[in-house]
Order: C-alpha cells, then sequence, then structure tokens
C-alpha cells in the first residue's frame, strides 16, 4: 500500500464499502470511482429512488435506470461525532456528519461528512457541493462522495 | 359463516399472569451465560405465576434472540411445542409485538400458555455500540459507515436533529426524559443505576456521543433476561396474581420507513405515525385514558418523537409538556419509566419496560403511579417495525 496522495476526511481503517454479491449497487460505486454521482430514475414513471432497488417503488417497474445527477444539495440535517465507535476513530474527533437532499433528484438524501473545520457552525438548510473523495490505494479500491459548503 | 371484523381483536382476550427477571448486570458482567439468563428468567415468571414450566406450549421473542425455542422446550421438559415465533427486526421494535404474536398464538387457538422472553449477555457476544473488524461492507451500511456512521447513536442523532429543527424542541426537553427515568431507578433496587442519581448540572456537564445526544440521553448496554407468560383470559383466574390484560397491541411502520439511507419520506419520526393509531383503535382508547407511559429509550430524542405520535401532546408542545415534574410518579401528568427503564434500569432490549407495565396495572412498581388502570409500552422508536402496546386492569375491560 502506497502513501496516500490526497488526505482523507476520515482516517484509514473503517469499512471498504463494496457492492452485494447479487450487484445491486454496482453501478452507483463505480460511479463514484469516475467522479459521477449515479441515482436510479425510473424511465417508466420518473420517479427517483436511492439506496437502489430491483424495482421502481410507485410502478413496479423493474431494474430503474441510472441517471447522473450533479452534486449539489442542501444539508437536511447533520450531527457532530465525538465518541468513537469504530478502533479507526480512536483518537479522531470530533467530525461531522450531514444528511444531503438533492433537489435535482427530487430530493432524494445521502450521508456523507461535511468538509473543513469538524466544530464549524452548522445549519440545514445550507447549499453544498461534492468532492469525490478517492481511495485508490486500498485493495479494493473505492470512492466516496463528501460535501462542502457552496454559497446561498 | 364469515365472523364481523369487530371480532378481530386482542382486547380482553388475553391475560399477563407471572413475570421474572434475572439480576440485571453491567454489560459484560454476567457470570451465566445468556440462554442460562433465558432460563432463570422464564422460571421465576413460571413461580411468580404458580405455573408449572412443563405447561408452557409456546415461545415468542424478537431481534434475533439467539436462545432458540426448541432448546429452551427441551431444556425445560415442555410437554408439547406449540408456537414458537420471532418478531423481525432488531433493536427494541419488537418488545410489544413478541406480545402481540404471542397473544395472537393463543386467541387463534394456537397454543395456551405462551412466555415471551428476551435474553442478553454482551460480554458473551459483543456490544452493540461498538464496532470492529469488518473490511469490506455493502447495503445499507455502505452508505453509512465509510463517513464514520457505524453505531446506533450516529445512526438516529440526525433524525432527532431534523425532528427537533422542524418543531423547535430543545435539549431541555431530552433533558428531562433522562431526569425522570434517572429518578425513578433512585427508588428501584433493581436498577443498574440505583444509588447513582442524576441532576441538570451532571447532564449539561456530561460529554457529548453525538450532538445532540449527550452521554446520559443514551441507552446503556446490559446482561440478562426479562420473561414474561400469557394465557387465556378465561384461565387468568387460576393463578397466584391478579391477572394484567392486555387492551391493544400494535406492530409495523409507515410508507417506506426502511428506505435506505435515511430516505424514509417521513424521516423526522419515530415511526409510530400508523402504529400508534391502530393501537388505540383496537384498545377503543385514547391518550387521555393512559395512566403512566414506559417507553424505549435507544435515545431520549426518539421518546419526544414516539409520546408526540401516540398524541401526548403535539410536536411544538413538546418543551412545554416534557419536564421533570409532569413526567414522574406518583402524580405527574404522565409517567415515564417508572422502573428507571433503558436509561438508568437495565438495557433488556425494552422487555423490562413490559415487566414495569404489568407491575404498574398490578400495583406493585417501586415507582407506583395513581392512575393504573391502563399503561401503555412503547417500543423501538426510529427503527421498522415498532410496535406497542396497552395492558390494563380487569376493571379497564
Ligand atoms: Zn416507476
Amino acid at each position: 500500500m502506497s502513501s496516500k496522495a490526497i488526505p482523507t476526511y476520515l482516517p484509514a481503517g473503517l469499512p471498504i464499502p463494496i457492492a452485494e454479491p447479487d450487484g445491486l449497487s454496482a453501478p452507483y460505486w463505480a460511479g463514484l470511482r469516475e467522479n459521477r454521482l449515479l441515482v436510479q430514475r425510473c424511465s417508466h414513471c420518473n420517479t427517483w429512488q436511492f439506496g437502489p432497488e430491483w424495482i421502481c417503488h410507485r410502478c413496479h417497474a423493474f431494474d430503474p435506470q441510472w441517471t447522473e445527477v450533479e452534486p449539489r444539495g442542501r444539508i437536511f440535517s447533520w450531527e457532530r461525532v465525538w465518541h468513537p465507535s469504530h478502533v479507526a476513530l480512536a483518537q479522531h474527533g470530533p467530525y461531522l456528519a450531514i444528511l444531503v437532499e438533492i433537489p435535482q433528484a427530487d430530493g432524494v438524501r445521502m450521508v456523507g461528512n461535511l468538509l473543513g473545520d469538524p466544530l464549524q457552525n452548522v445549519a440545514i438548510g445550507t447549499h453544498v457541493e461534492g468532492v469525490f473523495e478517492h481511495h485508490a490505494e486500498f485493495d479494493p479500491a473505492y470512492s466516496l462522495l463528501q460535501w462542502r459548503v457552496h454559497g446561498p | 359463516m364469515v365472523r364481523a371484523q369487530a371480532e378481530r381483536t386482542l382486547r380482553g382476550r388475553v391475560a399477563v399472569i407471572g413475570i421474572g427477571e434475572t439480576d440485571y448486570f453491567r454489560h459484560g458482567a454476567s457470570p451465566d451465560p445468556e440462554f442460562k439468563l433465558a432460563l432463570k428468567a422464564i422460571l421465576a415468571a413460571c413461580a411468580d405465576a404458580g405455573l408449572d414450566p412443563r405447561d408452557i406450549d409456546g415461545f415468542a421473542s424478537y431481534s434475533e434472540d439467539r436462545s432458540d425455542a426448541s432448546r429452551l422446550a427441551a431444556a425445560l421438559g415442555t410437554r408439547r411445542l406449540r408456537a414458537a415465533t420471532m418478531q423481525w427486526g432488531g433493536g427494541g421494535g419488537g418488545c410489544c409485538a413478541a406480545v402481540a404474536n404471542a397473544a395472537s398464538s393463543i386467541v387463534a387457538g394456537l397454543a395456551d400458555c405462551v412466555v415471551v422472553f428476551r435474553s442478553l449477555a454482551q460480554g458473551q457476544y459483543g456490544r452493540f455500540g461498538q464496532t470492529t473488524g469488518i473490511d469490506t461492507i455493502s447495503g445499507e451500511k455502505a452508505y453509512l459507515m465509510p463517513y464514520g456512521v457505524l453505531a446506533p447513536p450516529q445512526r438516529f442523532a440526525m433524525r432527532v436533529r431534523r425532528y427537533m429543527h422542524e418543531h423547535g424542541v430543545r435539549q431541555d426537553a431530552m433533558r428531562a426524559i433522562a431526569l425522570a427515568s434517572y429518578h425513578h431507578a433512585q427508588a428501584n433496587p433493581r436498577a443498574v443505576m440505583h444509588g447513582k442519581p442524576l441532576d441538570e448540572a451532571k447532564y449539561d456537564a456530561s460529554r457529548w456521543i453525538a450532538e445532540p445526544f449527550h452521554l446520559y440521553d443514551c441507552c446503556m448496554e446490559n446482561d440478562g433476561a426479562a420473561a414474561l407468560v400469557l394465557v387465556p383470559a378465561e384461565r387468568a383466574g387460576e393463578f397466584r396474581h391478579k391477572p394484567v390484560y392486555v387492551l391493544g397491541a400494535a406492530v409495523g411502520s409507515g410508507y417506506r420507513t426502511a428506505a435506505m439511507p435515511h430516505n424514509s419520506p417521513l424521516y423526522a419520526s419515530a415511526s409510530f405515525d400508523t402504529v400508534a393509531p391502530d393501537l388505540y383503535r383496537m384498545a377503543g382508547l385514547g391518550p387521555s385514558d393512559v395512566g403512566v407511559v414506559q417507553c424505549y429509550e435507544n435515545f431520549t430524542g426518539g421518546v419526544v418523537m414516539a409520546l408526540a405520535e401516540h398524541g401526548f401532546f403535539k410536536p411544538g408542545e413538546a418543551n412545554d409538556f416534557l419536564t421533570v415534574e409532569n413526567l414522574t410518579a406518583p402524580s405527574g401528568r404522565l409517567p415515564l419509566n417508572t422502573s428507571g427503564g433503558n436509561l438508568a434500569e437495565c438495557y433488556m432490549h425494552g422487555f423490562e419496560l413490559v415487566l414495569e407495565a404489568v407491575r404498574q396495572v398490578r400495583g406493585t412498581s417501586t415507582s407506583q403511579v395513581q392512575r393504573n388502570d391502563v399503561a401503555m409500552v412503547i417500543g423501538g422508536p426510529m427503527v421498522t417495525p415498532v410496535s406497542n402496546l396497552l395492558l390494563g386492569s380487569e376493571a379497564s375491560l
């Protein structure tokens, strides 16, 4: 394992995300590695959904299409974590985790970290933009989607 | 002939005739393994009832309890096993559902005497609040764990933060819940936190776990076991204690509550939006009929949501309603978690709350309330499925 080229928000050692054995979320994880955010959108009824399912929850069409969306959203909720729940975080903290809603994808939500000072004030409704965080040196390699504050 | 819809109810059909528990220990401190704890609690519940344990013919539990019904039946010399039910879902969401499943088995004629139990020895099987040694992860956890959202406090803090934002709920409301639990634990010698009182200053000075949760907003982790025995209402008089009747029970959750990760349409919710009305409908009661509530506290914030969703106050009134005075026995407006609950008596995945509701109706609680004919239990705020239960005295039927 080579030394890290880019600093990551949380220290190494946390679980590595991979697709399920049945491959349901494989396009999502592959997309992040290519700096693309993919979200399921049903091609029959245009319903967005995240996390992925084999079926559209509205019209029950199978295999909703993976659609690229711009990683921009608003903070829907947040937390500042002080107590480490994993050995990798034992000497680290606090850190910020946020829940971001993405208006372009009908408000689907995803969890990430808010980059910057972990003690910064956080406000629900703040606009954020995505930052792809690559962990290429791991086996298997993976990428995360992080967020930073982006204007009003 | 098709029977009337109105007859499809648990109301008044089943009675709790015995309760039992082991000593409660800090996590990892039980001298007994988990299966032995289960046996001890079940035998204690049978002794309380005055029932031959071999007459049990059904077992019900939840949260993937590891004490298998068939193994219990063999160990106890059960003459014939007729019901073995396990409620799907983790955490305490099933603590009332397990009672409902047992009651349903009896009402449907599948069994006559069902024991409901939960047994936990985290020293033997590892803790809920810690994760280690996982190299790769997929499914819902893959969208959370790499971002440091690993353990229950981190999974639920954002939900509570959103609720506080939407309804203007202040930290004080959560603090009052913690203080009421600790207050009641000081009267309860079984409580792990007996002799360890909590006051406002101590709460405020305690460390953050995950904002908005202080240390005292989070449940303990404990070892122990608890059990209760149900029989058909017509047999209730055969046993030692005053029977406690099931007035109603409900299980489930609303529209797409399980949409992961954190994509439940009604996110800022304890998941009782559909389940609370079902409970009141079955029991034929409303919130003003309830004299005492035992509400599962994974975290105090979930209690705020759950009580509001059961109609005890409107979300915007939480700050005014949730005061220590209102939440304490004997005569608060709504005495809450009168044994100390998950925060201060014992974390038995909420099953200790069911036992305390039985004690309240019997009139044997260490913090007995004045209005004790109808007691509510609420299981598992913020998870899915959740469940709830109304128990009552003969006078409430
Ligand atoms: Zn569709």
